[in-house]
């Protein structure tokens, strides 16, 4: 059906354009006042085009899907792709959990079409194209870095694949993200920066905060209520936190203003809906100005929110000064935040640079009710786990996984994989150990700067969180965007994803300023040294009469004749 | 080598080397000596530079400006320390709070071996209260510690208020890029110890500690502050710590350059430097520091809380503050802006402090001797053991044979394995007894004798080194014959070479504690023999011992440090370093307590047994 309106299209594209737009633009903006002061804005950009990817049809006419990224998706037969650009750590401790976590550095994760049959070397032009697309260094994805999941990434959109085959996860904990990802993210946009909620994006701002992330979400979607035909879904979404003290100078007060150095003007024009919400649950601690007679209310990561809702696509929005430049300001100092259920810490343990052990400590807050999650983590080769040493425990006790995966690194080739299906008992600590030990690396495989050390990427923990209140399943309803991101299937809890620190690991490294003189002093000392030593101690000396002249040898040989004794 | 390979002159060199063994060892000797003493000369030393380019060229501002009000924080802290008698854990985690740092605390408790009468302290339990400056966008990889210690007293309270001033000024800027932690730690060493076992989860001495919740990644250097006026007049930089391990110079430079920068009188050793080298004033002003520094080191003690950082690999100094007569003062502004702009600059570091020297001297704060240069000194006097040695093999090689009347050339019979082992294993009992035994009988000797625990230790340990004196007598006892001439020959070439190589490798380890050994037992090494005159020789050998260098160097120790001592005073303090120094290792793992007691004594008693070999 799809196909055939395709075609219809090429022939008469601009007429039957207006009439059926194939494709829907939404964006919208969370604003949510964090208990430490802090304040979270979290923009969501959704493009859903009822395009099949996946026949063999070439698609050619693009309109608000960005060509750019539906060539790639057509070129390597990607079901799903799934990347992101972190810069920092997102503190759960302290503000509770993001709508849509990752992990610092970039991550990339893709699920293939079952048709694809070289998927490594896919893989590979992949990462070279992305990274030139995003402007990253996703090119250093190679197979040292890449693993299999087993279990913890399950497609999120449609599909029945469960293949792991044909599955991809990438992280490079080292990337920096700065303004030139930013600029290529922002030109995906429809309405790139001139318009709508992507005006605030100002770089300036968005990179003098604590925490700043930005993604793209590329998978299949029903169409319809029966799912009898699928489109493209693409979201772009864009966290960052504001600081209270560098920020906003220690007061509890901000604005849209403060915090972007832009206001709102006007929607994007081609954006079937746009609109910003602002969590109020919290109301009595914080005024809202203009306030809002628009409410709704929304169940997100297991807990009923209220949001006050601006639309800009009224008019009424922006009020007598034609701009919009909500004012939040906290009454109270602070009220108890509720606590995550779940969270996890990482780190190493022990000195020196021979062995050392990674900690994974992961915390179950919940206060009666125990729920298993997925750990799983990618090591690189050059620290050799000692898979023997895995213990896990909770409580004092030693708690089975129920479930391992373990794929041992090659050197050189393929990093470790693990993971592990724990149980976590209510109100615990559950704590993962497992020795390792650092290799010594080759002198050319040292980075330029060995002495900063060697980065381990974060461990990822997928879980299925009990829910306070029952989670709304019905996925036909017109939820926010940043309340429909993982598919949910039962009411009794929802899908949560935390990711832990990366680590920093010092390798064994040589001096590498006195290779010269290293080489000099080896280079005597075997020569000379060694040489002449060995000489001494393995021979014996002794002293030898210098050989007769000829006229001695002569007489002697004449002597021999006469039979008298020689000379 | 075609030196060695031609046996005529081979025998010529090797004839040469035992003729003229003795004058040479003699010059070795002086020339060690000589060499030692000349690094303090200041043509000889380079001046020290910043290596680190991350360090060097970037440029800082330094903009603290709330001093006054750090010290009024200083003050409350105090109020609340003599409030709560001890650490004051809710007021430092409400005020870190209320600065914005993530705060969390860590309880540690520790019994000691034996009560600490220097600081009066048995049972210790403490709490340590860390702050931690998360950085905006940084994935909790990397961090930087600023330490001040929670003394009893009226001790390091502007330390603390400048800590906490410091973390609310740093908690404002969006600069940066590693976690910084602001420690307050209890019990000094102790507590500090704690925190790093908590810290690295490693349990090293067998302490009691609650573990931590929150951490920054690993830690790239550390600054330890002590502070306890509210002027100053100079800043003191320690770097000893534990085992004689030194930070990277470069950290040194650091602080170095910035007291330059901003104008505050900074010493080492409590020495300024000078800049008369060439008056005779001047060089004993740069031995005098760089003594210091040697005798400091050789203790192989933290001489502050940032000892305890090195161990893991961590850069670490302490800066305290001086209070004297001087007409100038520095106020805390100034110190909060020193810190800020050291801070700043490990801030913008990519790699850990590696660029410059681990291994140095310092003459003065402005001047080093790298190890290149002062190994030679160690080497010199280590080359006197190894002629000696090559003089006894010589000797047992080719042994003079005896013509009996018979005209029938008799060669003595090779010394028994049992003749030498039985004073190698003899001497090594009584030095697992000293190591043991102090400890272990402090119940017993308390009991008997009217005597404190301490005392109680460190007299024990004295008995048991003074019977050591006694083993050669009781040594032959249990040998069945008598020794032989080439008995004691073997004995010492085993000695002497057993010699070298514990020296060598103290040395290599720690410089200042080989040179200072080497320094003592080399002369007796190369002299003793069952022939030279007993009683003379029996004096020069105690008074060369290891437990009278330690006295010794308690002694010059306070002379250095222009605090005299009389005999009397002396000897109490020398009864307090040994049960320091047994403390030290047992609370933090110093080794230099072992190494005395397990390898150098013995050898020592060993060249005691060649004394009296009958």
């Amino acid at each position: 059906m799809a196909i055939r309106r395709l075609k219809h299209t090429r022939t008469h594209a601009h007429a039957c354009m207006l009439q059926t737009p194939l494709d829907d633009f939404q964006e919208e903006l969370v604003i949510r006042p964090l208990h430490s002061g802090d304040i979270y804005a979290s923009f969501q950009f959704r493009t859903v085009w009822d395009a099949d990817f996946m026949g063999d049809q070439k698609v050619s006419h693009y309109r608000l899907f960005p060509k750019s990224l539906g060539q790639v998706i057509t070129k390597f037969s990607v079901r799903e792709l799934h990347i992101s650009f972190t810069q920092g750590y997102w503190r759960t401790m302290q503000w509770g959990q993001p709508y849509l976590p990752s992990p610092p550095g970039a991550e990339l994760w893709v699920w293939f079409q079952d048709t694809v049959t070289d998927v490594d070397g896919t893989w590979k032009e992949l990462t070279n194209v992305l990274s030139g697309i995003f402007c990253a260094s996703l090119n250093f994805i190679d197979s040292t870095n890449t693993v299999q999941p087993s279990a913890s990434f399950k497609p999120l959109g449609i599909g029945n694949v469960t293949d792991h085959s044909f599955l991809r996860y990438a992280t490079l904990p080292r990337e920096i993200v700065c303004t030139e990802n930013l600029t290529p993210w922002k030109k995906l946009l429809p309405c790139g920066s001139k318009a709508g909620l992507s005006v605030l994006l100002k770089s300036e701002k968005l990179f003098h905060s604590t925490f700043h992330s930005q993604a793209v979400h590329v998978r299949p979607v029903c169409q319809d209520p029966q799912c009898r035909t699928t489109s493209m879904e693409l979201r772009q979404t864009l966290n960052v936190v504001f600081d209270l003290h560098t920020s906003g100078q220690g007061k509890r007060e901000w604005s849209l203003f403060k915090m972007f150095s832009r206001t709102l003007t006007e929607a994007c024009p081609l954006a079937s809906s746009s609109k910003v919400y602002v969590d109020v649950t919290d109301n009595p601690q914080f005024e809202l100005s203009p306030a809002t007679p628009l409410l709704t209310q929304a169940v997100v990561l297991g807990d009923r929110r209220t949001y006050s809702v601006y639309d800009l696509t009224q008019q009424a929005s922006f009020g007598s000064s034609r701009s919009l430049n909500m004012l939040l300001r906290w009454k109270a100092a602070d009220g108890e935040m509720l606590r995550p259920l779940l969270h996890s810490e990482r780190y190493v343990a022990g000195y020196g640079l021979q062995a050392g052990e990674i900690h994974t400590l992961i915390y179950n807050h919940h206060p009666y009710r125990a729920f298993p999650v997925l750990l799983l983590s990618a090591v690189p080769w050059y620290l050799r786990l000692y898979i023997h040493t895995l213990t896990v425990s909770s409580k004092g006790k030693d708690n089975r996984p129920s479930y391992i995966h373990y794929q041992p690194s090659k050197d050189r080739e393929r990093p470790h994989l693990l993971e592990m299906l724990l149980q976590l008992p209510p109100n615990s600590v559950t704590e993962v150990t497992v020795e390792f030990e650092r290799a010594l690396l080759k002198w050319t495989e040292y980075t330029p700067d060995p002495n900063h050390g060697f980065y381990v990427g974060s461990s990822v923990i997928s879980a299925l969180v009990p829910s306070v209140v029952a989670m709304d399943t019905n996925s036909t309803l017109d939820r926010p965007l940043f309340s429909s991101f993982f598919p949910c299937k039962e009411e009794a809890s929802y899908f949560m994803r935390v990711y832990t620190e990366p680590l920093l690991v010092n390798l064994p490294t040589p001096d590498f300023s006195m290779p010269y003189n290293v080489i000099c002093l080896t280079c005597t000392v075997v020569a000379v040294g060694y040489g002449s030593l060995y000489n001494l101690l393995t021979r014996t000396f002794q002293v030898d009469e210098p050989s007769p002249g000829l006229a001695k040898r002569i007489a002697n040989v004449i002597r021999r004749f006469r039979g008298v004794p020689l000379l | 080598m075609g030196l060695l390979s031609d046996p005529n002159r081979r025998r010529a060199l090797i004839g040469m080397l035992t003729r003229l063994n003795a004058p040479i060892c003699m010059i070795c000797y002086m020339a060690g000596v000589a060499w030692f003493m000349g690094l303090a000369f200041e043509p000889f030393t380079l001046r020290t530079y910043m290596s680190e380019n991350a360090m060097g060229s970037t440029m800082v501002e330094e903009r603290f400006p709330a001093g006054e009000r750090a010290l009024a924080t200083g003050r409350e802290f105090a109020a609340h320390k003599k409030k709560t008698g001890g650490m004051p854990v809710d007021w430092l985690v409400r005020t870190m709070q209320a600065r914005g740092l993530e705060v969390y605390t860590q309880r540690f408790s520790r019994k000691l071996p034996f009560p600490d009468e220097d600081k009066e302290r048995y049972m210790v339990k403490g709490t340590n209260v860390y702050g931690i400056l998360r950085a905006p966008r940084a994935p909790r990889t990397e961090a930087l510690v600023l330490s001040a210690p929670c003394s009893p007293g009226n001790e390091n309270n502007q330390a603390v208020g400048i800590l906490l001033g410091l973390a609310q000024y740093f908690r404002s800027q969006i600069y940066w890029a590693k976690d910084i932690i602001f420690l307050v730690n209890e019990h000094d060493l102790i507590g500090m110890q704690a925190w790093l076992e908590g810290y690295h989860h490693t349990n090293t001495t067998g302490m009691d500690w609650s573990p931590l919740q929150g951490r920054g990644g690993s830690i790239q250097a550390a600054l330890s502050l002590e502070l306890s006026s509210d002027v100053v007049t100079s800043l003191d930089l320690v770097l000893e710590g534990l085992n004689g391990q030194l930070p990277n110079l470069d950290l040194a430079n650091l602080f170095y350059a910035f007291c330059q920068k901003i104008g505050v009188l900074c010493t080492t050793q409590g020495k300024l430097p000078r800049n008369d080298w060439d008056t005779t004033s001047g060089y004993s002003h740069a031995v005098q520091t760089m003594m210091l520094m040697v005798l400091k080191q050789a203790s192989s003690r933290p001489w502050g809380d940032h000892g305890l950082f090195l161990r893991y690999h961590i850069e670490a100094a302490s800066i305290k503050g001086v209070n004297s007569f001087r007409p100038y003062k520095t106020d805390a502004t100034t110190v909060g802006r020193l810190l800020e702009g050291m801070y700043r600059k490990l801030n913008n570091l990519l790699e850990r402090l590696h660029q410059s020297y681990f291994f140095y001297l310092m003459p003065s704060l402005t001047r080093f001797v790298s190890i290149g240069y002062y190994m030679p000194a160690f080497g010199l006097l280590a080359l006197i053991l190894l002629l000696r040695a090559l003089d006894l093999w010589v000797q047992l090689s080719s042994p003079p044979t005896r013509t009996t009347e018979d005209g029938v050339e008799v060669v003595p019979a090779s010394p028994g394995v049992l003749s030498i082992l039985t004073p190698l294993v003899i001497s090594h009992l009584t030095g697992v007894a000293l190591y043991t035994l102090p400890v272990l009988s402090q119940e017993l000797a308390v009991e008997h004798f009217p005597v404190s625990e301490t005392e109680a230790v460190v007299l024990t340990a004295i008995a048991i080194y003074t019977a050591g004196l006694a083993l050669p007598h009781n040594t032959h006892r249990l040998l069945a014959g008598e020794g032989t001439e080439q008995g004691w020959k073997v004995l010492k070439l085993v000695a002497v070479l057993y010699l070298a190589v514990l020296l060598g490798c103290t040395a290599l380890i720690n410089f200042s504690l080989g040179f200072i050994l080497a320094l003592t037992l080399v002369p007796l090494a190369a002299f003793i023999t069952p022939h030279v005159p007993k009683t003379l020789s029996a004096v020069v050998m105690v008074i060369l011992s290891p437990g009278l260098t330690l006295l010794f160097a308690v002694f010059f120790f306070q002379e250095l440090q222009e605090t005299p001592v009389t005999l009397q005073e002396g000897w109490m303090l020398y009864l307090s370093v040994i049960s320091q120094g047994i403390l030290d290792h047992a609370l933090y793992g110093s080794l230099l307590y072992p190494l005395a007691a397990l390898l150098v004594y013995p050898c020592w008693l060993l060249f005691w047994n060649i004394l009296f070999w009958k």
